[in-house]
């Protein structure tokens, strides 16, 4: 079985450095270079201070983002989980709210926050913060009535109820809330780097579109999948654990 | 009523005589339920007034066609619910939409928690009690050995039958060591062995505890295997057409299955059934 799952994986890893190798042919080096060049300049990226300061800050940024989406997510979407009517009544905004692009706010985040890191924050944030708090909504909307009448019935205080069963039974839900919430605040994050900042990968991006530095832009390309990959592999792994040790029971 | 528990009922009230007067354990009087309309669906009259007494110690098994008011009933009698008209009172005092102190309950429905182990499913309502480690971990692990769980002290919900759920849900009841046990069809989801051997453990601990029992079942055998006092309810709105006294000896086992009289205790419980039954299917 894990052998399998190791065989796709360097199935998948393999096809997808063909397929960039084979685009590499057809548009030419100035557009796309080649896997090989690219994982050379990667290399030298990595030994090079500017690129660790860049990579320093634009962890800075994803950390204080996460934990704000996080947070919020959390604390919103319980609060609105517990109460009934008002879940109702903010679960159709939430989703739209959601789907609005973000993009809009941008001048608005621009004017309250100014350039720098808090406006990156904010930005990765907004992001983050709404998937977080739908998964949270939905996973406490969806417990299985049965399990808060049990703890009805054991005198549960409320408190008690909301960590040892509301929370637990939600927890898959969560999860995957976390992880779609991570996986778009770092690309939150890194559009706040494009337009609101002066360090960051996403600015060392948007300069090396600026001065057509292809390398560099593969390079950095390919660092933030590999981060973003590693990272959603590890929440995917401990979703899929959670909802299998849930399923029969649901 | 019924001529054939005659015998026993002459003991049955000499023990009540022994006793003294005491109030009963649980005290229903008046007791309805009414669903209100929600939405397009409209009211349910799902309880009609239900007057009943249990006293401490016994054992009343609730049988009646889907869909009567059994588990409203429970739910009423576990403070899980608050009845349209009429009291609850368990040990004199008045229940009010709060589950009291010393009532455990087990639901129709598999309530384990699918997160914890069966160990830690167990040990969840002791956590709440200020109840040292050892002694906790003794009681749980004695619970499992009922149960027969022991073996699957560390396994997930998920990787248990639906009757092992059952057992676990059971399980987390018992350890609490409530003074008023409520079943709803606790072993329905068992095979009919198994049934029969939980009926005898559940009739020891009855007799070993002293609790009072009120168990649904859907079986016209286990109730009148099990309980003291079989009421027979009718189709919706529920009311007790007949409660049949069965007059075992309190020591019984299930062996008593064998005996004339279980025979015509179930055979009459069936005549009583039978046309509510029919009313209920109709009705659905
Ligand atoms: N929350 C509810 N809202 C509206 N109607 C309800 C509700 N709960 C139960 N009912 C209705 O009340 C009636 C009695 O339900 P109840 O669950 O008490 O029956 P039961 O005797 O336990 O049935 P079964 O043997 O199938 O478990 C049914 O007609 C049911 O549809
Ligand atoms: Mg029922």
């Amino acid at each position: 079985m894990m052998k399998h799952r190791a065989i796709d994986y360097v199935l998948l890893v393999v096809g997808l450095l063909v397929v960039w190798q084979i685009c590499h042919e057809l548009v030419g080096e100035y557009a796309l270079t080649s896997p090989l060049a690219t994982f050379a300049y990667a290399a030298k990226e990595l030994g090079d201070a500017h690129f660790w300061n860049n990579a320093g800050a634009s962890a800075l940024a994803l950390l204080y983002a996460l934990i704000i989406a996080m947070v919020g997510g959390l604390a919103i979407g319980l609060a609105l989980g517990l109460n009934r009517l008002a879940g109702d009544v903010a679960d159709p905004m939430l989703i739209t709210l959601f789907s609005v692009p973000k993009v809009t706010l941008y001048p608005v985040i621009l004017l309250v926050f100014g350039l720098g890191l808090s406006a990156k924050v904010a930005f990765g944030a907004l992001h983050g913060i709404f998937p977080v708090a739908i998964f949270t909504l939905n996973g406490i909307r969806k417990i299985n009535p049965i399990y808060v009448k049990a703890s009805r019935s054991l005198n549960l205080s409320r408190s008690r109820t909301i960590f040892t069963v509301l929370l637990p039974a939600a927890l898959p839900e969560i999860v995957s809330g976390l992880r779609v919430g991570f996986a778009a605040t770092i690309l939150g994050t890194l559009i706040g780097e494009m337009f609101a900042a002066t360090e960051g990968l996403g600015f060392m991006l948007i300069k090396a579109i600026d001065e057509n530095n292809v390398e560099l832009l593969m390079s950095l390309t390919l660092f933030l999948f590999l981060v973003a990959a590693t990272a959603n592999g590890i929440l995917l792994a401990i979703d899929h654990r959670l909802h299998r040790r849930s399923a029969a029971a649901a | 009523m019924n001529v054939l528990s005659q015998t026993s009922a002459a003991e049955h009230s000499l023990e009540e005589g022994a006793r003294g007067a005491k109030a009963p354990h649980v005290h229903l009087k008046g007791v309805t339920r009414i669903y209100p309309a929600v939405a397009n669906n409209p009211e349910v009259h799902a309880l009609a007034s239900t007057d009943l007494d249990l006293p401490q110690g016994s054992f009343f098994s609730l049988i009646g066609p889907s869909g009567c008011g059994k588990s409203t009933l429970l739910d009423i009698v576990a403070g899980l619910a608050s009845p349209t008209e009429g009291t609850v009172m368990f040990e004199g005092k008045r229940i009010e939409g709060r589950p009291p102190e010393g009532v455990g309950v087990v639901f129709q429905e598999d309530s384990s928690f699918p997160w914890l182990t069966v160990w830690n499913n167990v040990a969840f309502g002791l956590r709440r009690k200020r109840i040292d480690k050892a002694e906790m971990a003794k009681r749980v692990d004695a619970i499992l050995a009922f149960t027969g769980l022991s073996d699957f002290a560390q396994a997930y919900p998920a990787q248990l039958s639906g009757g092992m759920r059952q057992r676990v849900c059971i399980a987390r009841t018992l350890v609490l060591q409530p003074r008023l046990i409520l079943l709803d069809e606790p072993f329905g989801a068992l095979d009919q062995q198994t049934r029969l051997l939980m009926g005898d453990e559940l009739l020891r601990i009855w007799r070993e505890t002293g609790a009072t029992i009120m168990m649904i079942t859907h079986s016209l055998d286990e109730a009148a295997m099990l309980a003291d006092h079989v009421g027979v309810m009718s189709a919706r709105p529920g009311k007790f057409i007949e409660i049949i006294e069965t007059g075992w000896p309190r020591d019984r086992t299930s062996e008593i299955v064998s005996e004339a009289r279980f025979g015509s205790i179930t055979a009459h419980m069936w005549s009583l059934l039978r046309e509510e039954s029919q009313k209920a299917m109709k009705a659905r």
